[in-house]
């Protein structure tokens, strides 16, 4: 993969920079997530999980299902401030 | 990495405040010290709060303690290599009842006589700073154009590896179990990964330090209190500053990046470590804040999330070591504001331990205070 390749697109980072912050030491999700905002996007890592998880496994030589998969904060679609305001039942 | 057997300082927790700890002191010439996280960097409260910046506050003390962290802030992505991208785009603090509009202008008074450059404004002015304001209800604001925002994660990071640089060992994922003393004095620190001998514990495990302090036999009375906040997505620059409020609770702002960050503390919270979230936060925090800036209802929310205050008495840190455990220092109970004061609490921190006295003033930041009946009431915390 090429360092310039996009891997969160929805925050515009690269394989560059989630391949430095490995090297950093940053060797989880959540991690990676904190120094470089992949996955913290529109999609909220929809797109670049799987990826970076994959890399992860493949840096530290460990199996995917060994890597720590990073908490699930709602929602799972963006909302619109409007509509959350809007919404009376508890 | 294998634990050391012999350290000179531990630091438990890997927030922005034991990490700055650890810069600061190897910063000043101590060496051998390790650093105690039980999760990663950042992963507490640091990482989960709003960054928010201010030096707008009703006591002296956390006035002064702010003004010297702005201004530590002004200069530290370049004095730790480290973009933290620091955005003073003022506070603008709103009032909506008399008693807030009488507590706004003694607090301008005292904070313009700590030289702190702060306003007590109209509600056109407030309008003109901020245009999409909705100032129905606004009596008066203050602004205060240096206040900012800056990016935790960042802040926190770049501590820790300028702390690294200096040679201070980091250790992730690595729990304290036990803190041994004898005679009244630090021996040791116990974790998962092994024992480290040492005379000096410095606790700044947030959320977490008042379990620390019992691993210590110590009682700090701290608490913990869950604090929820949601993000939206990044959207064109629609204002500058902090927007907060005491009395309609809320704080919200925009961070360079273009995402909305807001907050409030629900006085019903009960105290623990739970830091789920929840849909009732979600819908509340966006009726507050659309009633504030109404532009609001067409941007949408893209993640939602908490995180810990660790609560004092008087809402203001406990920063000292502890009267009866030689060694064991304490940077605890910061009430939402760990990260905005951790610059000068921290640098504070370490002149303590390495010189025994401060540059500024902090005694009456100690833990004795509770029991004096000393306590200094900070009358502006969401």
């Amino acid at each position: 993969m090429k360092d310039e390749t996009i891997i969160c697109r929805c925050e515009d980072v690269t394989w560059g920079e989630i391949r430095q912050a490995l090297e950093k030491g940053y060797t989880t999700l959540d991690e990676i997530k904190r120094v470089t905002r992949a996955g913290m996007g529109r999609c909220q890592g929809t797109t670049c999980r799987r990826i970076i998880l994959r890399e992860i496994a493949k840096f530290c030589h460990k199996s995917i299902e060994e890597v720590t998969i990073p908490t699930f904060r709602p929602p799972t679609k963006p909302v619109k401030l409007g509509t959350l305001a809007g919404d009376d039942d508890d | 990495m294998t634990m050391i057997k012999r350290a000179s300082v531990v630091i438990i927790g890997g927030g922005i405040i034991g990490c700055s700890i650890a810069y600061n002191l190897a910063k000043m010439g101590c060496k051998n010290i390790i650093l105690l996280e039980k999760n990663s960097l950042a992963s507490g409260a640091t990482g989960r709060c709003g960054a928010g910046i201010r030096q707008q506050f009703g006591t002296e003390m956390n006035c002064i303690l702010a003004r010297e962290s702005i201004k530590i802030f002004e200069n530290l992505s370049q004095e730790l290599d480290y973009d933290i991208e620091l955005n003073q785009g003022g506070y603008l603090m709103l009032a909506y009842t008399e008693k807030e509009v009488n507590q706004f202008k003694k607090n301008v008074a005292l904070e313009q006589s700590l030289g702190i450059d702060v306003r007590y404004i109209t509600v056109k002015k407030a309008k003109e700073i901020v245009p999409p304001l909705n100032t129905e209800g606004v009596l008066a604001a203050t602004f205060c154009p240096t206040d900012g925002h800056a990016n935790p994660f960042n802040t926190n990071f770049a501590y820790a590896e300028a702390a690294q640089r200096l040679g201070v060992k980091i250790y992730n994922f690595t729990e304290v179990r036990e803190i041994k003393t004898e005679n009244n004095r630090i021996v040791s620190v116990s974790t998962d990964k092994g024992e480290v001998l040492t005379p000096i514990v410095i606790n700044a495990a947030g959320g977490y330090s008042g379990e620390i302090g019992k691993m210590a036999g110590v009682e700090i009375p701290v608490y913990s209190q869950r604090h929820q906040i949601l993000i939206t997505e990044p959207v064109d620059p629609l204002f500058k500053p902090m927007l907060m409020s005491f009395s309609r609770n809320f704080y919200c702002q925009q961070t360079p990046h273009g995402s909305i960050i807001m907050g409030f503390g629900d006085p019903d919270e009960p105290k623990g470590h739970d830091i789920g979230t929840s849909w009732q936060f979600a819908r509340d925090m966006a009726q507050k804040m659309t009633a504030v800036v109404p532009l609001l209802k067409e941007v949408s929310m893209v993640r939602q999330w908490s995180g810990l205050y660790n609560m004092s008495p008087d809402s203001q840190p406990i920063v000292g070591e502890h009267p009866q455990v030689n060694g064991f220092y304490m940077a605890v109970g910061f009430s939402g504001h760990g990260f905005m004061l951790a610059p000068v609490a921290s640098r504070l921190m370490a002149e303590l331990i390495l010189k025994g006295k401060t540059s500024i003033p902090i005694d009456r930041l100690d833990i004795g205070r509770f029991e004096r009946g000393e306590l200094i009431i900070e009358p502006s915390v969401v």
